[in-house]
């Protein structure tokens, strides 16, 4: 980018922080930042407590846990425990896509609450809980286990959520996880995914000796994870894996199974897409079974090309040659996409604000379709996945950590993006602005973004919002 | 009907506070006050001497049974004792599980929502020795009780508990109308038990209301689970509680915003006088064979 811009960002960083108390602004001034070039991170401090009085969009340990991580293990019961707010305002919000019957063989998108009422918060919920798990079984006789996630008073009180669930897996015979993820835990929903991670490491790895069976493994056994299959992205990612010889045993969590979970250290390496929430429990993976992993990306042809290459590399000439064999068989349609739709968006400037992945793993494909990222940001990220963001972000792009509500639309009001890509709660803000929008959390109930076909998806979903005509016809009428 | 007064009566566990209170309330009672007596402690037995039998239906309890406290009828907590005393007890959670803080702000608020309070003279609150958190310092809050009562005596541990419940109230003072009513010395003969409690009081810029003298008949009006006022009304120790009853009732609107003192502060008040013996730095953390 020219110095132009660069002083301009710098500029404007200035101008929002003056509108803060000295405080205040001496705070944010730490996770607003431009991107110089050649430096090792983008410069900004993060994951720290968001400052009273602003907006920010965080999440909380709860959501981490139930809405992330556990929530889309399809053949498990969620139970969200404590009052009933929590799990009815999350309800099936993520689109984690998957296969099977509602009730029967799989209850993701069902609320399951211990529905907590004053008397329990006096006398502690615990006879609750173990009453609710045995209805779970009378209802629902074809789960395959049940994780309990804390909202804030489980904590509060102090109630034991391990006893009863080891009682009553014993009594029951199957899984059951209690998750210590308190909303008040943390400074945002990255917590979560990790007190998730760790009861994944306790409760399902850890106890999985001698229950592996008859599992037979092939050398090219690979489990995807810290996928959601938000509309359907795993699917589009393991159809390459697969067509270039691999062999994938798990999916977490997305259309995930506990029998997959179960399964995962039987795994030669393991995938992580995304590395914020589940780059955890691969490490413990790594140190305790050995099971080397590798961090992909499959957004937009250049990194999914780059990806594939990379993960082929990690195995023999049968699954190199496999690789080439799915990238030369996914050119006529990467061609075609682009050129569709290169021509329409070549030269237009996107703005991104998302979660702890996308604001760097999105970067490519809009490259891809000659589109330019002039400013994004983390929602929960912390310092390595700043570090990691360097290798996508250009010269002068405006960085900014947990940005608030106020900062942003003064960000957006003064560089003017042709497309801004964040969550729901901007999402209104913007196009009421005038701007082109699409929701980078949910794909705006589309999808899948991942993998070759999700490209194309992703390709005519940007050109939808951009090249709509109705951006035309908003004029103010005094103007 | 002359304005309500709302008192609460603190102090560290097993000082004495529920027999201090029945007592002075009873006698109260005797002077024609209406009183409710609102038990703030999950063990239930602000009222046993009251009643002369331990409340089996606490509010909370009750509510837990019917679904929730919503569910209630004012009539079904309250009890008469003594003299139509009225009582409450708010109830809770055996020990280990739940939370009694919130039980006892769900008490008083439906009490008050139910108008448990109207007509009344007097509603006491009788609180667990220890304020461990939010829900036990309710009854000091805005808008519940004013005059706050410590029951005490000269040992240190109780001194200790009575500065902390000071710094409690001190807290509350200022954004509410919450007051320190008094000491309250319920003896235990200890050295210069009168003369240290009154120090301590000055010191908390308040003033030793009554010492209340040891006194058998309070154990064996107890075992047969009566106050004092009842089981011996011609008793010195009957009229102890009627001194002190009097003065409570003249103290109205005489409370005061403590000043609690540092731990330092109590430790040179015992040495001043000759409670405590100044410590040999040297000492300090060796077990009694390496000394």
């Amino acid at each position: 980018m020219t110095t132009d811009v660069k002083t301009r960002n710098q500029e404007l960083i200035q101008e929002v922080l003056s509108a803060y108390p000295e405080k205040s602004a001496k705070k944010r001034a730490k996770h607003l930042n431009v991107y110089e070039e050649g430096k090792p991170d983008c410069g900004v401090k993060s994951n720290i407590k968001s400052l009273p009085g602003v907006m920010t969009v965080r999440g909380c340990a709860y959501a981490g846990s139930k809405g992330v991580v556990w929530g889309p293990i399809k053949d498990m019961v969620h139970i969200s425990h404590g009052p009933v707010g929590c799990g009815q305002y999350s309800w099936a919000s993520r689109r984690n896509y998957f296969i099977g019957v509602t009730g029967v063989n799989a209850f993701g998108t069902m609320q399951f609450t211990s529905d907590f009422q004053e008397k329990d918060i006096v006398f502690g919920g615990d006879k609750k809980l173990d009453k609710v798990m045995d209805e779970i079984e009378a209802l629902f006789p074809l789960n395959n286990g049940i994780s309990v996630q804390s909202e804030c008073p489980i904590g509060l009180i102090g109630d034991d959520i391990e006893a009863v669930s080891k009682k009553k897996a014993k009594q029951i015979d199957k899984t059951i996880v209690p998750v210590r993820c308190e909303g008040f835990r943390g400074v945002s929903q990255s917590l979560g995914h990790h007190i998730a991670n760790d009861a994944v490491r306790d409760f399902v790895l850890d106890k999985v000796d001698g229950k592996a069976g008859e599992f037979v493994s092939t050398p090219y056994d690979v489990a995807i994870i810290g996928d959601y299959n938000i509309g359907g992205d795993a699917w589009s990612s393991r159809i390459l894996l697969e067509e270039m010889g691999l062999r994938v045993i798990a999916q977490w969590s997305g259309d995930g199974t506990l029998k997959e979970m179960e399964a995962t250290p039987k795994a030669k390496l393991n995938l992580i897409h995304c590395y914020r929430s589940m780059n955890y429990i691969c490490r413990h993976m790594e140190e305790k079974f050995g099971i080397p992993w590798h961090e992909y990306n499959f957004f937009g042809p250049t990194k999914i090309a780059e990806s594939l290459r990379a993960i082929a590399a990690l195995f023999d000439d049968t699954i190199q040659e496999g690789a080439e064999r799915v990238i030369a068989k996914y050119q006529p349609l990467v061609d075609a996409v682009v050129a569709k739709y290169k021509p329409r968006l070549g030269g237009k400037t996107v703005m991104l604000y998302v979660g702890g992945l996308r604001p760097r793993h999105v970067v490519g494909a809009y490259e891809d379709l000659g589109m330019e990222i002039a400013g994004t940001g983390y929602e929960f990220g912390h310092g390595d996945d700043y570090q990691r963001t360097t290798h996508y972000v250009k010269d002068g792009t405006l960085i900014y950590d947990d940005v608030t509500e106020f900062e942003l639309e003064k960000f957006v009001e003064a560089v003017k993006p042709d497309l801004v890509g964040s969550g729901i709660k901007e999402k209104y803000v913007f196009q009421k602005m005038g701007l082109p929008f699409r929701q980078m959390h949910s794909w705006d109930y589309s999808g899948p973004y991942h993998g070759y076909d999700g490209f194309a998806i992703f390709a005519r979903d940007m050109d939808m919002a951009i090249s709509s005509p109705v951006w035309g016809m908003t004029k103010a009428p005094w103007k | 009907m002359s304005k309500l007064r709302q008192i609460a009566f603190y102090g560290k566990g097993g000082i004495g506070k529920s027999t201090t209170s029945q007592n002075t309330l009873a006698a109260l009672a005797d002077m024609d006050q209406k009183i409710l007596i609102v038990g703030c402690d999950p063990k239930a037995d602000s009222t046993r001497l009251i009643l002369h039998a331990k409340a089996q239906d606490t509010v909370l309890s009750l509510a837990a049974e019917a679904g929730s406290v919503e569910d209630l009828e004012i009539e079904d907590v309250l009890k008469f004792g003594y003299k139509n005393i009225k009582c409450v007890e708010s109830g809770g959670p055996e020990p280990g599980v739940g939370c009694a803080g919130r039980g006892v702000i769900t008490s008083i608020n439906f009490l008050e929502e139910n108008g448990a309070y109207d007509d009344m003279d007097y509603v006491s609150y009788d609180v667990l020795g220890d304020v461990v958190c939010g829900g036990f310092a309710m009854p000091i809050r805005e808008n519940k009780a004013q005059e706050i009562y410590i029951v005490m005596s000269g040992e240190m541990m109780a001194m200790y508990a009575a500065n902390n419940i000071s710094k409690g109230i001190l807290k509350y003072a200022n954004a509410g109308g919450v007051r320190l009513g008094g000491l309250i010395c319920n003896e235990r003969q200890t050295d210069k038990e009168y003369e240290l409690a009154d120090a301590l009081a000055k010191r908390l810029g308040t003033s030793l209301i009554h010492f209340v003298p040891r006194d058998n008949v309070v154990q064996h009006a107890e075992l047969r689970r009566m106050t004092v006022l009842e089981y011996a009304p011609d008793s010195k120790q009957a009229d102890e509680y009627r001194q002190l009853a009097a003065k409570i009732h003249a103290n109205a609107g005489k409370g005061t915003i403590p000043t609690p003192i540092t731990m330092d502060e109590l430790e040179d008040l015992l040495l001043e006088f000759g409670i405590m013996q100044a410590v040999d730095e040297s000492i300090i953390g060796k077990a009694a064979a390496a000394a």
